[in-house]
């Protein structure tokens, strides 16, 4: 016993004067690329926010007196706002590591079914419009039931419900176009997100605000919607449990399962949440184009794809946010438009956009690194 | 009892499939989803019906897709068809299998864009696409008058690698508008100070409306605009509808003869646009197939003209045109 304890002291004689500290990470020597990444791991959205201003910098330089106007950024925002909704619904089910290849192919459906139920067949839009909210919510419940039940990679399944839903979409289209009058004539409401608002004439008229740096901006309804609809979906991601659930079973869904979630319910809430989402861009695509058109939006889901990837959601799962998809479908419209009034072809746009995801992702695995 | 039952259900299960008749024809387009092909299936099912034929119906998964037309033409030699009709999504590319078909015996003929070379088919029944965009050229010039010469015109084409259709409309249209197209088998070499902008539109409604959004903060003073389809056009005048342009300041001009297309024509949307004819072009192939006769066809063109008419309900001296309600007559889509 004595021996023991004699030689316990001994060995803790023997730590005197070493360092007390249990563990921690060596931070000292840290060099500046290394805090560079980390400071990217905790802040995903810095990056895209610098490549927007820049990109917006370069083009105010390359396309002078035209880039650089508030009528511009509000066509830019016009032009991104379809790909920025569907890109919100997107960041669910990629926040989840899955993916969603039918997200453009629900949408048409969904402007499809919204369109001809009130103008072919003279459903009050009171009824056809929540029809094709119904639609959306039931394409995306499709996915999440064969995601789950069949236990089949979302890429598959997406996959094969991208060619149903766009069979579904030329058979009750008939591949004809909803003009623009006729549902201007029998439903006016599918169009009201297309209404142009001038921010500055709302303010200065409702609350007698000169805030004349708002004038020029020509907004839509649209853009309200996409902007109101982000910041729900933000709410739900940050600030309640399914927001929570949805990081920890895209991070980990181990780990998530053994904490007590139930994934499942999860990933149904998710493909079906995104199949809302989806059918709320299906009016503002109607809206934007005045009538219904089945062609339209052929490449939405690959472009929504580029939007959050651009702006920094991993595609591994787990990481990113709403904000960063605003941004990225803002790049990937500030890019095409100041490529556009540069007069550079269209090829160019196309090159520039590819060298966008691929620098995108690499930076995503680059921080990755730090984490692993 | 339940034997009679059996054999009454045998019976009617038999009589419901349908009876293959001896002659099979088919007819391959280039997408399932293009209204222009979607009628002209209905066209051939419906000329198919009159003939008693059987009719097989196939398209490329997407607008140059070839290895799916090449699958869809191995299988109706397979299936021992007399013959079928083509819309070629890569015109160079399908030419071997078409070669193939025809040793094996079959008559081909191709519709809407002639193959390159034109003479691998047993005969083309085509539209002349540079006379359907001379005729609006012609029109806008005429209509413009004087101030045809100091236009600005924003043209918004199909896509960035120029296929045959985008050049003849487009070069069509500018020849016939008056302007030097150079190349007449090129986009974007002119020298005219009248053209103003070139975009792309991918003859898309909501790509159009981008399209025009940016050339208009090119061409403020745009006063013509040329598209390449009728879809692009109606974005083009949502574009135009958000900064006002809607006053009849602008005109715009198209191809294709779409009903809501020609609709457009009617509200003033469009001012003129060309009328091409799929049901027509599917129907004359079946029936040529069908009795092994093919129309004479004028050597110098090469294909059989299946037409093209201008419609508008503001008709150009010298310039020939039908009305609007003769248009919705003959409309498709």
């Amino acid at each position: 016993m004595s021996d023991n304890s004699s030689g316990s002291a001994v060995a803790e004689r023997g730590l005197e004067g070493a360092d007390q500290t249990v563990a921690s990470f060596d931070e000292s020597d840290v060099g500046l690329v290394r805090r560079l990444q980390g400071f990217l791991h905790r802040f995903p959205t810095s990056i895209p926010f610098f490549v927007l201003l820049l990109g917006v910098l370069i083009f105010s330089i390359a396309a002078p007196g035209k880039f650089f106007a508030p009528f511009n950024f509000s066509l830019v925002l016009q032009q991104v706002t379809i790909i920025a909704i569907l890109g919100v619904a997107q960041t669910l089910v990629i926040l989840t590591a899955g993916i969603d290849l039918s997200v453009g192919a629900i949408m048409i459906l969904c402007s499809v079914v919204m369109g001809r139920t009130a103008v072919a067949y003279g459903v009050p839009v009171e009824i056809a419009f929540p029809l094709g909210l119904i639609a959306g919510m039931a394409c995306g419940l499709v996915n999440g039931l064969i995601v789950t039940l069949l236990r089949l990679p979302p890429f598959i399944v997406t996959l094969g419900t991208w060619s149903i839903f766009g069979a579904l979409n030329t058979w009750y289209s008939r591949s004809e176009t909803i003009r623009q009058q006729d549902v201007e004539d029998h439903a006016p409401f599918l169009q009201w997100t297309g209404t142009i608002v001038k921010p500055y004439d709302f303010f200065s008229k409702t609350l007698g605000l000169d805030w004349t740096f708002l004038k020029g901006w020509v907004l839509t309804y649209g853009s309200v919607v996409m902007l109101v609809l982000a910041l729900v979906v933000w709410y739900v991601l940050n600030k309640t449990a399914f927001g929570r659930h949805v990081y920890a079973t895209g991070d980990d869904p181990d780990a998530a399962r053994l904490a007590g979630i139930s994934t499942t319910k999860t990933l149904i809430g998710v493909y079906t949440f995104a199949g809302f989402i989806c059918a709320i861009a299906a009016w503002v695509l109607i809206g934007r184009i005045g009538g219904v058109s089945p062609q339209a939006g052929q490449t939405a889901n690959l472009d929504s794809i580029t939007a959050v990837v651009i702006g920094g959601t991993s595609l591994f799962g787990g990481r990113g946010s709403i904000i960063g998809t605003l941004i990225g479908a803002l790049i990937v419209g500030v890019f095409r438009n100041g490529l556009a009034l540069s007069g550079l072809e269209l090829l160019w746009q196309d090159f520039a956009v590819g060298v966008l995801i691929i620098v995108a992702v690499t930076i995503d695995q680059w921080i990755r690194k730090l984490s692993t | 009892m339940l034997k009679k039952l059996l054999l009454a259900g045998a019976i009617v299960a038999l009589s419901a499939v349908p009876v293959l008749a001896d002659e099979t024809i088919g007819l391959i387009t280039k997408t399932e989803t293009n209204p222009f092909f979607v009628k002209m299936r209905e066209g051939a099912q419906a000329k198919a019906k009159e003939l008693g034929i059987t009719l097989i119906t196939a398209a490329g998964k997407y607008d140059g897709d070839n290895d799916g037309q090449v699958a869809a033409i191995e299988n109706l030699i397979a299936a021992g068809a007399k013959g079928f009709a083509i819309v070629p999504s890569d015109s160079k590319a399908i030419v071997p299998t078409i070669k193939k078909a025809r040793d094996a015996g079959l008559m081909v003929i191709v519709l809407d864009t002639p193959l390159d070379p034109m003479d691998a088919a047993t005969a083309t029944f085509a539209t002349d696409n540079r006379k359907a965009g001379m005729l609006i050229g012609q029109w806008a010039k005429g209509t413009l008058g004087d101030k045809a010469k100091d236009a600005k015109i924003v043209l918004l084409d199909l896509a960035t690698n120029q296929p045959t259709v985008d050049y003849l409309r487009d070069q069509g249209f500018m020849a016939g508008f008056g302007i030097d197209v150079m190349d007449p088998n090129k986009i974007g070499d002119e020298t005219d100070a009248r053209i103003c902008d070139h975009e792309i539109s991918q003859g898309d409604q909501e790509k159009g409306r981008t399209a025009m959004e940016n050339a208009l903060q090119k061409c403020p003073d745009v006063n013509v605009v040329y598209t390449i389809n009728e879809p692009a056009a109606a974005g083009a005048w949502e574009a135009l509808k958000a900064v006002g342009k809607d006053d009849g300041s602008v005109m715009i001009v198209s191809v294709d003869g779409g009903c809501p297309g020609v609709k457009n024509v009617e509200a003033g949307v469009i001012g003129a646009t060309s009328q091409q004819y799929p049901l027509k072009m599917a129907a004359m192939a079946l029936e040529a197939i069908h009795s092994g006769k093919i129309p004479e066809i004028d050597p110098k063109m090469g294909f059989l003209d299946t037409g093209a008419q201008l419609v508008t309900s503001k008709p150009v001296d010298g310039v020939t045109s039908i009305s609007v309600e003769e248009g919705l007559k003959l409309c498709w889509g």
